[in-house]
């Protein structure tokens, strides 16, 4: 698509998208959002600057193939969920370390269920972009 | 033939020394179990495997599994001496190795197994094995197909038979051989007896080659001769014979198993000895003596008489020895003259005395010479089939055609291409020689054991015949004893008669052979049967296919929701279920605007005739669905659903943008076939919600989650702490399912831009 307005508005557009994205997933574990909802914004802001731009610019701003991206998700979700093993837990056992806590504070909390939720996000976003960049290229 | 070898290739490399050093330490093992076993002792080792569902990885050794456990390591030892040098030089045989002492191992666990699952796993084990060895040439086409077919046949039985062991499981309550033993008159009672016996038998019976699934066996010959001595003589087909013997104590004692195992083994036994004489090949001659001893042993496995039972101990060692050697001495032959066809070879024993000898040895045994321990086996055949419950008539009379039968194709395998006229010898560039002494000492000792049993009966009665009875019967004391002269009696006249036909048949053997032949041509053959009922598998599928896959987005569709909503308006109609009144209390008029945007969503899109019009309905409709989740508050559930259907939107914009033309209106009753799909399941789905939301919900769940999410898992979250903590092993498998079904797609898409077909 042609258009000059759409590509222009395109550009912040995707980026407040992009960044909401990373918002709504790292949120998600305590208010409305998470992996999932991430992916699907994120993929939202790349297939409408696919459409803006056509789909080589989208995936040269993507820099690595959407396929991959899928997999590299859910090798980190494998390795989310094989963590647990080294502290001899059932599979998929959440690990919690909190940076910082005191109290009722609990600091900064990290997690592989976070690193779950990355891979998720990764491979809900990846999977979007595999099925829509091809579609807009081959059809 | 001999193309497998290379006649300078060094016998000392690792391929060809560790599979006997491996099958000779396991046989030394074995051979220490011999002392208890034989006073009548049972050991048993378990480990659990699968504890959280009963199953362990048991063994046990009796009486029986150890006189097949030493069979196999014993006899392992001398065919991987065999084909430590038979394969010499192949650029494969490492492969060959490793396969041949994985099909040992897989038939060990086989025979030691206590656990009926894990006897199912080491069953399939040797079946898979003797595929890779079957089809060890695998680029020969018959290769391949006599692999596949062994595969499909006994794969088929073994799917049965594990069907049977469910359900003895599930009415004995136990999966342990060992404590099955005394059960036996739970199944022979139980309502499933049928079932439990025809699934065993159909495992049992493919394994071990029984008419009418015997066609594989013959086939199986395309493999290399020492798989063929090993697996197809000596252990393989016997796995159903043991089978049958495992499951003697809790099945027989019926007329069901004594007449099925009399009428197919008689059958088999004697059909298979008439066709031995018909071949020209002298392995595919073996193949069908081989079905004869499997026969034999079924047939006897039918009674339960201490004969019945002492006979087929007998003549399982007895056949194990003779047929091994005689696949190997073939083997030898083969290797020095370069074929196996009987018309051709004759006067070897000049050149190959020792082969000569050796096989002569075995095939005195086979014929059931005296004072071969083949002698005694077929002394006690006859008595045991002299008292047989069954038919007396049958059974001995099947014994008595096949053993002449036998002493026939005795003389065809050893006799003739020793002895016989050199005439049609082919011509080599090389001198005929004895076969390298790793090759000859399988015939050799095997054959000399043939004499040596028959001289010492009371050791193979001791170690052997005695214990498996036991195994059998549970009393050892009904074990016959094993005697080479046991006097002037019937035995001993039909074994003289069987000579006397035996010769006659041996003389005209020829002539038979001819008419035999000619005669073939006309039977049915199974064989080509095979082949046109893959044939026919293929074409059904073929046409399933294209029935419930026709490439048709609408019809797809089409199917499954006509499915759903057959399935279970059906079962509501049916049961006569009652889903109770809708409650329509509390609505107010955001619920109704909502349902106004949904339902024009979805009208708009049934009546419109622009396909951007009806993708833009369609959106409606799925904006109002989130509406509703928002509603009743789902957040996390609204927001996934309004991306979702933003994407969907923009997928279907990209494809209508391209695709040519706007799309015709659809014939009429097509689309009254729609939307009587859409209606009823419309009906049906508001049906099912009416129901559930008429009675109170289970709270457990929800309260689970709301009680542990934060001190837990840390969350406030409970959608997403359910998704990513909770149930986080489900949320790996849907999001391994959309990167597959990306990629897949990605795949479809770039290969139809290649031009490829779809």
């Amino acid at each position: 698509m042609n258009s000059l307005i759409l590509s222009t508005a395109t550009r912040l557009i995707v980026a407040i998208l992009l960044m909401f994205s990373i918002f709504m997933l790292l949120r998600g574990h305590n208010q409305p959002g998470g992996g999932f909802i991430g992916g699907l914004i994120g993929a939202t802001g790349f297939v409408l600057y696919a459409i803006a731009s056509g789909t080589k610019e989208a995936r040269a701003a993507l820099r690595v193939a959407p396929q991959q991206m899928a997999m590299v998700g859910l090798g980190i979700a494998a390795v989310a969920g094989l963590a647990s093993a080294l502290f001899a837990d059932p599979l998929f056992t959440g690990q919690w370390l909190f940076i910082g806590a005191s109290g009722d504070d609990h600091g900064l909390p990290l997690s592989t269920v976070l690193m779950f939720d990355i891979g998720v996000y990764l491979v809900v976003m990846g999977g979007i972009l595999t099925l829509v960049f091809a579609l807009e290229e081959e059809i | 033939m001999a193309q497998n070898s290379d006649q300078s290739a060094s016998f000392w490399t690792a391929a060809s020394i560790v599979p006997p050093l491996i099958a000779a330490g396991l046989f030394a093992f074995f051979l220490s179990f011999l002392h208890p076993i034989s006073a009548g002792e049972s050991v048993r080792h378990a480990w659990e495997w699968i504890p959280s569902m009963g199953v362990e990885l048991s063994f046990f050794i009796d009486g029986l599994s150890l006189t097949f456990a030493l069979l196999i390591s014993g006899i392992g030892v001398l065919v991987m001496l065999f084909s430590g040098k038979y394969m010499a030089g192949n650029p494969q045989h490492g492969r060959f190795s490793m396969y041949l002492v994985s099909f040992m191992l897989a038939m060990l666990g086989l025979v030691l197994s206590d656990n009926l699952l894990g006897l199912f796993v080491f069953w399939e084990l040797t079946t898979i094995t003797s595929f890779l060895l079957i089809g060890f040439n695998h680029d020969s086409k018959l290769s391949q197909r006599s692999a596949m077919q062994a595969l499909l046949v006994t794969g088929t039985g073994g799917l049965a038979m594990l069907a049977g062991f469910l359900l003895i499981g599930s009415v004995s309550g136990t999966m342990e051989l060992s404590e099955l033993r005394g059960m036996g008159d739970i199944l022979r009672d139980s309502p499933m007896y049928l079932p439990i016996l025809l699934l065993v038998l159909a495992g049992a019976f493919t394994k071990s080659a029984q008419f009418p699934f015997h066609f594989w066996l013959p086939n199986a010959m395309a493999a290399p001769t020492p798989v063929s001595a090993y697996l197809h003589s000596a252990t393989m087909v016997k796995g159903g014979v043991y089978l049958l013997a495992r499951m003697h104590p809790n099945l027989s004692g019926t007329d069901v198993w004594l007449w099925t195992l009399v009428v197919f083994g008689a059958f088999t036994t004697v059909f298979a000895s008439v066709l031995a004489l018909k071949q020209n090949d002298l392995k595919q001659t073996l193949a069908y003596t081989t079905l004869m001893a499997l026969g034999a042993l079924v047939l006897f496995l039918a009674a339960p008489g201490g004969y019945a039972i002492t006979a087929m101990a007998t003549f399982l060692v007895v056949h194990s020895l003779y047929k091994a050697a005689l696949f190997l001495m073939i083997g030898c032959v083969d290797h020095s003259t370069g074929t196996r066809d009987a018309r051709r070879l004759g006067g070897l024993i000049r050149r190959m005395p020792i082969t000569g000898v050796a096989g002569g040895l075995a095939a005195l045994s086979m014929a059931g010479m005296y004072p071969f321990i083949g002698f005694i086996g077929k002394e006690l055949l006859y008595k045991a089939g002299l008292e047989s419950p069954a038919s007396v008539l049958i059974v001995t009379g099947a014994i008595f055609l096949a053993s002449a039968l036998m002493f026939a194709v005795a003389g065809v395998v050893a006799l003739k291409p020793f002895w016989g006229s050199a005439a049609h010898m082919p011509q080599l560039d090389r001198p005929i020689r004895e076969a390298p002494i790793p090759m000859l000492a399988g015939p050799v000792i095997l054959g000399v054991a043939g004499l040596f049993f028959g001289l010492n009966s009371h050791a193979l009665q001791h170690a052997v015949t005695d214990p498996i009875v036991g195994a059998v019967l549970g009393d050892m004391e009904k074990a016959k004893d094993l005697h080479l002269w046991a006097g002037v009696n019937m035995a001993l006249y039909l074994s003289l008669a069987t000579f006397a036909t035996g010769l006659v048949l041996y003389l005209f053997h020829k002539t038979l052979r001819e008419r035999l032949i000619a005669a073939g041509e006309r039977l049915m053959s199974f064989d080509a049967k095979w082949d046109s009922l893959l044939v026919a598998i293929n074409a059904g599928a073929v046409k399933v296919t294209a029935l419930i896959q026709p490439g048709i987005l609408s019809r797809y569709l089409l199917v499954v929701f006509s499915t759903i909503t057959l399935a279970i308006g059906g079962t509501i109609l049916a049961r006569g279920l009652d889903i109770g009144t809708p409650v329509l209390d509390g609505i107010t008029y955001v619920h109704l605007i909502v349902f106004g945007l949904t339902v024009s969503g979805a009208f708009v899109a049934v009546i419109t005739n622009s396909r951007i019009a009806a993708i833009a309905g369609l959106g409606v409709t799925g904006i109002g669905v989130a509406l509703v989740f928002i509603q009743f508050g789902a957040p996390d559930v609204a927001i996934t659903q309004i991306l979702v259907e933003m994407l969907v939107v923009v997928l279907f914009s990209v494809a209508a943008l391209k695709l040519p033309t706007l799309p015709q209106r659809l014939p009429f009753h097509n689309r009254g076939l729609h939307a009587i799909v859409a209606i009823g399941l419309g009906a049906v789905v508001t049906g099912v919600v009416i129901g559930i939301t008429s009675v109170p919900l289970n709270m457990n769940l929800t309260e689970y989650f709301e009680k542990y999410s934060y001190p837990i898992a840390h969350g406030k979250n409970i959608v997403n702490v359910i998704l990513v903590d909770f149930r986080a092993f489900d949320t790996f498998g849907e999001i391994s399912v959309v990167a597959v079904a990306a990629i897949s797609a990605y795949a479809l898409l770039k290969q139809r831009k290649s031009g490829g077909t779809s």
